[in-house]
């Protein structure tokens, strides 16, 4: 492979504590080294800014319900397609992107890594179908644990190894990264049409309460020593007064210690805290809690979160949490999909207009700023918007001039419609405080890459780690204004993934080298998990079991498996 | 000793039962018996192992016989059909995998096809209507262990999809369903009384063409509102009657068919349909499936959407995707003679389109692509014979409820014989030298209407 | 007021994409501009001035220009599409997606047009002398936002899906209209001054339907309340409203749920036909459907 140089930018880099410096940055054969030949092709950086590749840990972005958002939104791409140049692929659509436009749009933005937030086993093959039709990125997927039957049963007669050894086949199975928890119980619950509001409403049937599966699986999690830790999506989504909620889930957490070899430090990852912030028992009342959580999250270092970010856009909500869409197209009539898993899961989805001229929709676009800019440890606080839910991915350019520049938030804050009620209900018009660019480094690169257990391999530019480096068109050391920054992060100068140039002046130029994330997790033999395994899928799944594991160079073309042996 | 795959999924109906087992003969390029698949099932299988099948491309001659041709020829032509057309329709897809289906797209950007699958003629209606309202559903091992409410609607599956009824749907126990078929009520719609009706605890005989009312009427009864004396020709004590036992259940689910998306009114019927289930989740849990046909229709569809964001009708003609079926449907292309050349893929048009239709296939150039003689390739000018796919070829397969399966390969096609992948990829490859040595006019501008 | 006129001297052999064509896009141009536009034909792009004689000048803006279209039109689609202001006039037969998405000025098409007519429509005038295809001021595939504003005119018949997904704006047909008219409307107003056929108004929210003719299966979900005095241009006319789609959600104001409506004539008088005329409209009907033999109504 070829050798690059990228001369004299200004570089914020958490992982080796570079703050702004003027440095090069060598690559060699898809990593970043200390020096390379005079023949290396150079990049003359300077007045730009440099960063490692941004990792993004929470998206939609493949798999069942990302595509049935693309199929029932046709309205999603009128007017918003385009015809691949240059050996590109042909795009489209906005909230909903397809696999091309994912791959691309996140690599022009500097981002070489992306965490699929919730894969149903049972539909893993379709997630890495099109993962790999998502060019560039390196990407793996969380297949979600807290409602499926072996979990629920395990953990109600508290069989912590039988969890592990079942957590460790089915990563293997559905070839995930992790254990990602959706609405615990609640979705299960959905089964029936019901749901469980807080971390101690039983489940229907199966006699166990979310609280009782959150710590399992945290216990479970840390007995295997996986590379990154639970990553949930409470109970109580989007409900007024659920901080309380969100308090006692984070509680859950507490007294566990990370085990792990990936220098990972956190027990517990919550995902869109902005969706779990909210005051109030009514619309009419509703108001920020951000202060509250965030209080909880600076004090204890066993938590992360991201922010999910609302952006005041029209998309198209989808998650796991299928009693939450169900409701949502109860308040918006807006069409509703959702599709409940055998024995694992549900998902639901309905488009959703974010609009500035309603109260609430501002309101929770400040909450999801204030936590950006009230958490204390930007390593513990990554900016997403639960791609598609709060607003697309594309978006993150202007999240980011908002939690950089006051000056651009105050002006969104005051031409609401609603401006004095929504400064009224939340905090934000009395935050001063601006994002540095090397927070903003911790944010999206050096803290989400650690959180995952990759803080040996993406997310910084120390000698060693892979290649992945964004240049930006933006002087840190000169005046710019907001939108300059914006711009500046919507099309990187330049974007190198594993060591090949992909972006050159906001402009993809190659379909890149793409990998397959998976975690190997290495258990002793458990011949009791494999007889529950066998007669479930003989009584119960619709597939039979030698159908069940995802398999082969046509799902996984470039697999980039990461051991973990917990057979002790 | 013959030898014994398991776990094999069945190419023909879109329940895709991956139970079967497969006796094949010792060289492995046989199928001797087949086990657990329904009788059209395993007619396909044995199907497969007939002698006078035709194993190579043929071309059509003047006189309108047909000559054999090698596959370098076939590949020749087809690569240069597509480089010479100026809006090619790719038609079918229903019976290949995902990976096919794939590299066909790669085809349709190159030479701004329009990709249309079977879809366009069966369950088309439904995905528009899912469009218009969403669908609320679930996967089909969800009805096994759950759903004590099962009503059919213009579908027949005890002679369509045979094994739905024992496997999913009425018969089986599952974890919350102990009783099997007797702890479900089974409610029927049909203009006709089909075998599936017979097998009814709600029978619902409607007259032809008024599934919208009769929908609708199910949601004012929902509503607890007041219907007319009749609708559809059924009293409306009948229609309440059956919205009690759809609130008692505790899981209830509808299966709909073709009865329903290709009669009056298509996707407003499926659209209401819809309706009625999202109204019902009021009430208790519900859900709804189409019972689509071919064994991977849905997969084209999912490949569609997430290479280009629609599930059917397709247009890449300005390199950019279009979608907006009524124009970019197959039928509506070839009745309006919109396309200039056609290759049909997987499927057989000759036997499902209108006569229009078919007569317009067979003026303009036109390959097919299936693995054996069909009605389609009598009209075409070339037919290339490849292996059956989920046979004599695996690959990714997606079920009705979207659940996806790799189908695997059970014997070896005839000597020297393509999978339609293969020739597939030869024709892409081939386009794009053909394309880099005189690079065609003007590709269009991302601007404009898509833009 | 400039006026431009282009006339067609080409037969297109597939069809035309012709979206340019409108005064937005031809408005501040020079004559060598206009000629230069793109125009699309399958994969081939192509300018204007290949396809089109170009005469007179356009205005400075959009609300200046008139724009008019002659020659034989049959197989240009998306002529007027997204046009804003001014005028524009087509002299024949039209394609599809005429004065799709407009939302200001006035369009005539003097022939028939096909499908898509006034799709998406926010503003401004669509009138059609002819006969119009399905989905006239209807809403694009998925989208819940349908005609927001402005008005449809059509002088002959409507095809199937008019005004579907409405919210706004007003459908005025002389003629008859098939299936499902109005369906899942939450807005406007759509007159239909000849008859119906069956599903009209079904899952209506609110808005109105005026049917001046006969619709031959009512929809379950309508409820007859009362007789009312409607005026239709400018004359009072008695008819009787029914209320619904009952099986549809409906927002309530002061407790009180609103219904979508629909009048219809009391009493239409059956016109005593002359076998002549019988004859005519029933030649006229096979040959509509010879136009399009298996398309039924609703794609
Ligand atoms: S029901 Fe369908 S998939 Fe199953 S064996 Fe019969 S034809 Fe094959
Ligand atoms: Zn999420």
């Amino acid at each position: 492979m070829a050798e690059y140089l990228i001369r004299n930018g200004f570089v914020f880099d958490p992982v080796s504590g570079v703050n702004g410096d003027r440095k090069d940055i060598a690559v060699k054969d898809g990593k970043i080294v200390e020096s390379v030949s005079p023949s290396a092709k150079v990049f003359d950086a300077a007045g730009k800014t440099v960063m490692a590749g941004a990792v993004e840990i929470h998206a939609h972005i493949a798999g069942p319900k990302v595509n049935e958002g693309r199929n029932y939104r046709p309205e999603d791409k009128l007017f918003n397609a385009a015809s691949g140049v240059g050996g590109m692929r042909t795009t489209g659509g906005f909230s909903i992107p397809t696999t091309f436009k994912t791959g691309y749009n996140y690599a022009k933005m500097g981002y070489t890594t992306a965490i699929e937030a919730a894969m149903p086993p049972l539909y893993a093959r379709h997630v890495h179908e099109e993962i790999r039709d998502t060019p560039i990125i390196d990407e793996g997927a969380l297949p979600v644990f807290g409602n499926n039957w072996f979990v629920l049963e395990y953990l109600k007669n508290r069989e912590l190894e039988n969890t592990a050894a079942y957590i460790s086949w089915l990563l293997r199975a559905s070839k995930g990264y992790g254990v990602k928890v959706v609405n615990p119980g609640g979705t299960e619950a959905w089964g029936w049409g019901l749901n469980c509001l807080t971390v101690n409403d039983p489940v229907p049937y199966f006699d166990i309460t979310p609280a009782q599966i959150v710590r399992g699986l945290i216990e479970a999690n840390e007995y295997l020593g996986l590379p990154h830790s639970m990553h949930i999506h409470a109970n109580n989504l989007g409900n007024p007064g659920n901080y309380t909620t969100t308090l006692d889930t984070f509680r859950l957490a507490e007294g566990f210690k990370a085990n792990n070899r990936f220098g990972r430090e956190q027990t517990m990852h919550h995902t869109h805290v902005q969706f779990h912030s909210y005051g109030g028992d009514t619309w009419g009342n509703f108001e920020s809690k951000s202060d509250e959580i965030i209080d909880y999250v600076n004090t204890h270092p066993n938590l992360t979160i991201d922010t999910g970010n609302v952006t005041l856009d029209e998309t198209t909500t989808m998650t796991a949490d299928g009693p939450f869409e169900h409701h949502l197209t109860e308040l918006n009539h807006l069409k509703w999909a959702n599709v409940d898993v055998e024995l694992e899961t549900a998902a639901g989805i309905v488009p959703y207009v974010y609009s500035p001229d309603i109260k609430v929709c501002a309101i929770q676009w400040a909450i999801g700023l204030e936590l950006g800019l009230l958490a204390k440890d930007p390593m513990r606080c990554f900016i997403t918007t639960d791609h598609p839910n709060a607003g697309p991915f594309t978006r993150y350019p202007r999240i980011i001039k908002w939690l950089m520049s006051k000056e651009a938030r105050e002006e969104r804050l005051n031409t609401f419609k609603h401006a004095e009620k929504v400064i009224g209900a939340t905090l934000l018009h009395g935050i001063d405080r601006e994002i540095t660019f090397y927070e903003l480094a911790q944010m999206t690169r050096a803290g989400p890459a650690k959180a995952l257990g990759l803080k040996d391999v993406y997310g910084g530019l120390a000698p060693g780690m892979e290649a992945d480096i964004a240049v930006y068109d933006i002087n840190p050391e000169s005046p710019f204004t907001p939108d300059q920054l914006e711009e500046a992060f919507s099309a990187a100068a330049l974007v190198i993934k594993t060591g090949l140039p992909v972006v050159e002046n906001g402009v993809v130029i190659n379909n890149g080298n793409k990998r397959t994330l998976w975690v190997d997790a290495k258990v002793n033999e458990n011949p009791q998990v494999m007889r529950d395994v066998e007669e479930k899928f003989l009584k119960y799944y619709s597939v039979t079991l030698n159908n069940y594991e995802v398999q082969g160079h046509h799902y996984i073309p470039n697999p980039y498996a990461i051991q973990v042996d917990a057979t002790q | 000793m013959a030898k014994t795959v398991t776990d094999v999924t069945c190419p023909f109906c879109g329940s895709l039962c991956d139970d079967i087992e497969v006796q094949v003969s010792d060289d492995g390029t046989k199928v001797l018996e087949v086990f657990n698949a329904c009788a059209i099932g395993a007619a396909k299988f044995l199907h497969t192992a007939a002698k006078d099948r035709v194993t190579r491309p043929r071309m059509r001659q003047e006189d309108g016989s047909y000559k054999e041709v090698s596959y370098d020829e076939a590949i020749e032509y087809t690569a240069h059909m597509f480089v010479n057309s100026k809006k090619p329709l790719m038609y079918g897809w229903s019976n290949t995998n995902c990976e096919a289906q794939s590299v066909g797209h790669e085809i349709a950007e190159a030479t701004g096809g329009i990709v249309d699958n079977t879809a366009t003629v069966c369950h088309g209606p439904s995905l528009i209507a899912i469009q218009d309202v969403g669908i609320p559903s679930c996967t089909l091992g969800e009805i096994k262990n759950r759903a004590d409410v099962v009503l059919f609607w213009g579908c027949n599956p005890a002679h369509a999809h045979p094994r739905h009824l024992s496997k999913y749907s009425i018969f089986p126990r599952g974890f919350f369903t102990g009783k099997g078929h007797k702890g479900r009520k089974m409610i029927v719609v049909d203009p006709r009384n089909t075998d599936t009706m017979k097998l009814a605890d709600v029978p619902l005989q409607l007259e032809q063409g008024r599934d919208y009312e009769l929908l609708s009427a199910f949601r004012v009864a929902i509503r607890g509102e007041e219907l007319p004396e009749k609708v559809a020709g059924i009293p409306r004590e009948k229609i309440y009657e059956a919205v009690e036992v759809m609130k008692n259940g505790r899981f209830g689910v509808i299966f709909f068919g073709m009865g329903v998306t290709q009669s009056l009114g298509k996707n407003h019927n499926i659209d209401n349909a819809i309706m009625v289930t999202k109204d019902m989740n009021e009430y208790t849990k519900f859900a709804i499936i189409a019972m689509r046909g071919h064994y991977n229709v849905t997969g084209s569809g999912q490949v569609m959407g997430w290479q280009w964001g629609f599930p059917f009708a397709t247009d890449l003609s300005r390199g950019f995707a279009r979608y907006n079926p009524g124009e970019t449907t197959s039928n509506d292309l070839l009745r309006r003679r919109e396309v200039d050349a056609i290759m049909v893929f997987a499927s057989d048009p000759g036997s499902h389109f209108p006569i229009s239709s078919v007569r317009e296939i067979a003026k303009i150039p036109s390959v097919a692509v299936v693995p054996d003689i069909n009605p389609t390739t009598e009209i075409s000018k070339l037919h290339v014979p490849v292996a059956v796919n989920a046979i004599e070829t695996g690959g990714c397969c997606y079920r009705m409820d979207n659940v996806p399966i790799d189908a695997r390969k059970v014997v070896e096609p005839p000597e020297g014989m393509l999978t339609d992948l293969e020739f597939l990829t030869r024709v892409r490859d081939r386009i794009a030298e053909l394309k880099a040595q005189a690079p065609a006019g003007v590709r269009a501008s991302a601007e404009a209407v898509g833009a | 007021m400039e006026t431009v006129t282009l006339t067609i001297k080409k037969a297109p052999t597939l069809y035309l994409e012709a979206e340019i064509i409108s005064p937005d896009g031809l408005a501040g141009k020079t004559a060598d501009q206009i000629r230069a536009l793109p125009v699309h034909m399958g994969n081939e792009e192509f300018t204007l001035g290949e396809f089109f004689d170009l005469a007179g000048a356009p205005g400075a803006t959009a609300e200046e220009t008139k724009v008019v279209v002659t020659g034989d039109l049959s197989r240009v689609k998306y002529l007027g599409m997204k046009m804003s202001g001014g005028e524009m006039v087509i002299e024949s037969d039209a394609d599809m997606y005429v004065g799709a998405w407009m939302s200001g000025g006035t369009l005539t098409a003097k022939g028939n047009v096909d499908s898509f007519a006034g799709i998406g429509m926010k503003g401004g005038l669509l009138e059609i002398n002819g006969n119009a295809g399905n989905y006239t001021g209807s809403a694009y595939r998925g989208d819940w936002r349908g005609m927001q504003g402005g008005k449809i005119h059509v002088k002959g018949n409507v095809r199937s899906d008019t005004g579907y997904f409405m919210n706004g704006g007003e459908i005025v047909i002389d003629g008859d209209a098939d299936v499902h008219v109005g369906t899942h409307a939450e807005g406007g107003k759509i007159v239909i001054k000849g008859n119906a056929k069956s599903r009209l108004g079904g899952q209506m929210v609110e808005g109105t339907i005026i049917l001046l003719g006969t619709v031959d299966v009512m929809m379950p979900g309508f409820k007859y309340v009362r007789d009312e005095e409607v005026d239709v241009d400018g004359k009072n006319m008695l008819m009787s409203l029914y209320v619904g789609d009952l099986g549809e959600r409906h927002r309530k104001r002061k407790g009180e749920p609103i219904y979508g409506k629909l009048y219809i004539r009391k009493a239409a008088p059956a016109a005593a036909e002359s076998r002549e005329v019988r004859l005519a409209r029933a030649r006229e009907a096979r040959k509509a459907r010879f136009a399009s033999p298996e398309e039924t109504a609703s794609a």
